[in-house]
């Protein structure tokens, strides 16, 4: 299936005095209609930087200085061809935003407006963005606590009377406003309880299924991806290290950076085992040095880590047949799968 | 997450489970939680953790009611029992307004107990002067959850860390010494290169080590930590849990872990309390709780995690039945006011369990839940209740 969003070789800075912060460098991602791709990687990343300058949310100091955001929604693309979100002007940006592509933000707990009640703001978002007549609106409003399972009379409540996981839920709601195609969803779930985050989960991927749109959900939590997400995107100072399914990046993770992710949560189940986690903090991302980011923390690096220009390359058995069938791409150039069997890299 | 349940909301709105909270006009509200008196003996249960080393500190059924205005009251702890032993470490897991930052306020001495007595080496603690308190701090330290607000900015780290040894061990003549052996401790190294930097110079795994380094500073031997690691990031999180569990060990630390992470809390606790509404629901070592956990809740807590080798999992699309999670679980309430505090989301709930709450009944002896249906919940370890 062609993608529905295929960001390509997308990278950001933000203009410092002291210097430019490369915050996302020459990123390639692609999502698929109904697909959910999850995107981890540390705070500082440049997770969040991706996904907003893919959307042109981003303000300078942030530039975008270079690729392109291909979108081929129904509704936008005229005679199949793709529009580049890059290039479109604030007018075709106001169309695109909300009916296109929609935004859950990070901490729900400040996303809304405290002395708004929840009714205003979502008359807010639906009005804006759908240019309903009034009473329609107001239904649409209801119908939208509906969808995540809150109840009508909760339309006149302001946004601290309610518990975290609902205002978590509202948010949702109002993304969810004007059937959009694809979801970003940043951090959705970071500030509950996990028996709620499980439950708001759940929510998710049902309304997903129900509603047919795409989802770029963004987390640190790895764990978490790999039960919720289809294809998953491991993200460590601007760069992608790491892509495939979830059982790529569970059962045979390439990048030392994955491995150490993998390698830094407890579990519930199974033996109990020594934990190592990973040593060291990312790099200062105003002088990144050159090669992979990770070879200051990286146990396996050798001399000509420095010189991989960090595109992602097909990892594991030759490559037989089309090539774009391929998953799982890595960008570290020295493990293969013939080392990792051999343990050198566990 | 701080505890919502101090922060002087009204009741109604307090109530920290994803639901409904009670409609917001009912300003009237009755004590929250206040009628749940609970009913039976409770256990005595041996702790897990009493192996490693004798009893440092002993909180003795401590209740802690905070009064909200306008009538109001909210029971935050209930009768929370248990001891922190020298070289071991009790986790107290439970989601957000559970109590258990309450509870370790009232350890701290940061909260006085509506009832109940702290006990630190057999002795009553008392925090009513200002040296008392003093000495008081200096044998039990806190650290606090978030290490990007707890630092001051305007300091550096050596004057973060030389005050405490001022203030604390006031034999040291080469403070700057101290605080040198205390940054090489926390395995900040080259400890030259920290003392002079300011907070915002530093990543957060370095800041909640400097948060580490004042507490030790004092010299303690018991160590309260709040949610020590769940503000930084996965890839750090693991090193601090083994940098915490080394120094307990290296220096013999009492100390109590609190987090809303059970998974963490089998890697590295001896004992593990879980906490419901303001009371310990279940109790018991680490392993064998998160392995076969009794109370109906401990078992949601250990459900809900998020399970890496489930692949399959029912959050994954074509895996979800349509229809089946819109919504059905949002009418979740917080704590039930009357009864066991999990009547209002438990599954197993039946009438005795919306009247009456369960104390701790002893399952082994050193394990103990709070549950009528044990019967049900845990058939295995009810057999064998004394």
């Amino acid at each position: 299936m062609s993608p529905i969003l295929d960001i390509s070789d997308l990278s950001v800075v933000y203009r410092t005095t002291g210097g430019d912060v490369r915050a996302v460098e020459k990123v390639n991602l692609t999502l698929s209609p109904g697909e959910v791709v999850g995107l981890c990687g540390e705070s500082g990343s440049g997770k969040s930087t991706l996904a907003y300058g893919a959307t042109r949310l981003l303000r300078p100091p942030a530039l975008v200085t270079s690729g392109n955001v291909r979108y081929s929604g129904r509704r936008l693309t005229h005679g199949g061809h793709p529009v580049d979100l890059l290039a479109m002007s604030h007018r075709e940006l106001h169309e695109m935003r909300w009916r296109e592509v929609a935004i859950v933000f990070q901490s729900a707990m400040n996303a809304l407006n405290p002395v708004l009640r929840v009714q205003d703001q979502l008359l807010d978002a639906v009005t804006a963005h759908l240019r309903l007549p009034r009473h329609e609106a107001r239904e649409k409003a209801a119908s939208l606590l509906d969808l995540v399972g809150i109840s009508r009379n909760r339309l006149r409540s302001y946004p601290h009377e309610l518990s975290g996981g609902m205002r978590q839920r509202v948010m949702i709601a109002m993304a969810l406003a004007a059937d959009p195609e694809v979801v970003i969803m940043d951090e959705p779930t970071t500030a509950l309880d996990v028996v709620v985050q499980r439950d708001i989960l759940a929510q998710i991927v049902e309304l997903k299924e129900r509603l047919d749109f795409a989802i770029l959900f963004i987390t640190h939590d790895l764990s978490l991806l790999l039960e919720l997400a289809d294809r998953i995107a491991v993200m460590y100072a601007g760069r992608l290290l790491e892509t495939g399914t979830a059982h790529d990046i569970m059962r045979e993770p390439a990048h030392p950076y994955t491995r150490g992710l993998l390698n830094s949560f407890p579990s519930l189940r199974g033996a109990r085992r020594e934990l190592a986690g990973i040593p060291g903090s990312p790099p200062d991302l105003r002088d990144p040095g050159p090669g992979c980011p990770f070879i200051p923390r990286c146990k396996h690096a050798i001399d000509a880590c420095s010189d991989v220009d960090m595109s992602l390359a097909p990892w594991g058995a030759p490559v037989i047949g089309d090539p774009a069938s391929v998953t799982h791409l890595t960008a570290c150039p020295i493990v293969t799968p013939q080392v990792s069997q051999e343990g050198v890299l566990s | 997450m701080s505890e919502p349940i101090i922060s002087g909301l009204p009741a109604s709105s307090v109530q920290d489970g994803d639901g409904v909270a009670p409609a917001a006009d009912s300003s009237a509200a009755p004590a929250v939680n206040a009628d749940a008196e609970q009913v039976g003996e409770p256990a005595a249960v041996t702790s897990a953790a009493a192996h490693r080393g004798p009893l440092v500190m002993e909180a003795d059924g401590l209740n802690k009611v905070f009064h909200l205005g306008r009538g109001a009251s909210l029971q935050a702890v209930r009768n929370v029992s248990f001891g922190l032993y020298k070289g071991a470490v009790v986790a107290l897991v439970g989601e957000s307004g559970s109590g258990k930052s309450t509870a370790a306020k009232l350890l701290a001495g940061q909260e006085r107990p509506t009832s109940g007595r702290i006990l630190l080496d057999g002795k009553p603690i008392d925090v009513r002067t200002g040296r008392s308190f003093r000495r008081y701090k200096s044998q039990v330290q806190y650290v606090f959850q978030d290490p990007f607000s707890s630092l001051n900015p305007v300091h550096t780290v050596g004057y973060h860390l030389a005050r405490p040894v001022k203030l604390h061990q006031p034999g040291v003549k080469h403070v700057n010494e101290a605080v040198t052996a205390l940054l090489e401790q926390v395995r900040l190294t080259p400890a030259a290169q920290f003392e002079p930097k300011y907070p915002h110079e530093l990543s957060g795994g370095q800041r909640q080590r400097v948060s580490f380094a004042r507490a030790l500073a004092a010299q303690p031997t018991v160590l309260l930590a709040d949610e020590p690691v769940s503000m930084l990031d996965v890839s750090i999180r693991l090193e601090m849990l083994n940098l915490l569990d080394d120094l307990r060990t290296r220096l013999s630390l009492a100390l109590l872990y609190i987090t809303h992470d059970i998974a963490s809390a089998r890697y590295f606790a001896d004992e593990v309390l879980v906490m419901y509404g303001g009371q310990i629901v279940e109790r018991g070592p680490a392993e064998e709780v998160t392995q076969q956990p009794a109370h109906p809740y401990t078992q949601l807590l250990i459900a809900s995690a998020p399970d890496p080798d489930n692949l399959g999992s029912t959050l994954k699309s074509g895996n979800v039945a349509v229809g089946t999670a819109g919504g059905v679980k949002a009418g979740n309430v917080g704590p039930a006011p009357v009864g066991c505090p999990f009547s209002s989301r438990c599954p197993l709930a039946d009438d005795k369990c919306r009247r009456e709450n369960p104390a701790l009944q002893l399952l082994a002896p050193a394990r103990a839940a709070a549950c009528w249906r044990l019967d049900v919940a845990a058939p295995s370890l009810a057999g064998g209740a004394i």
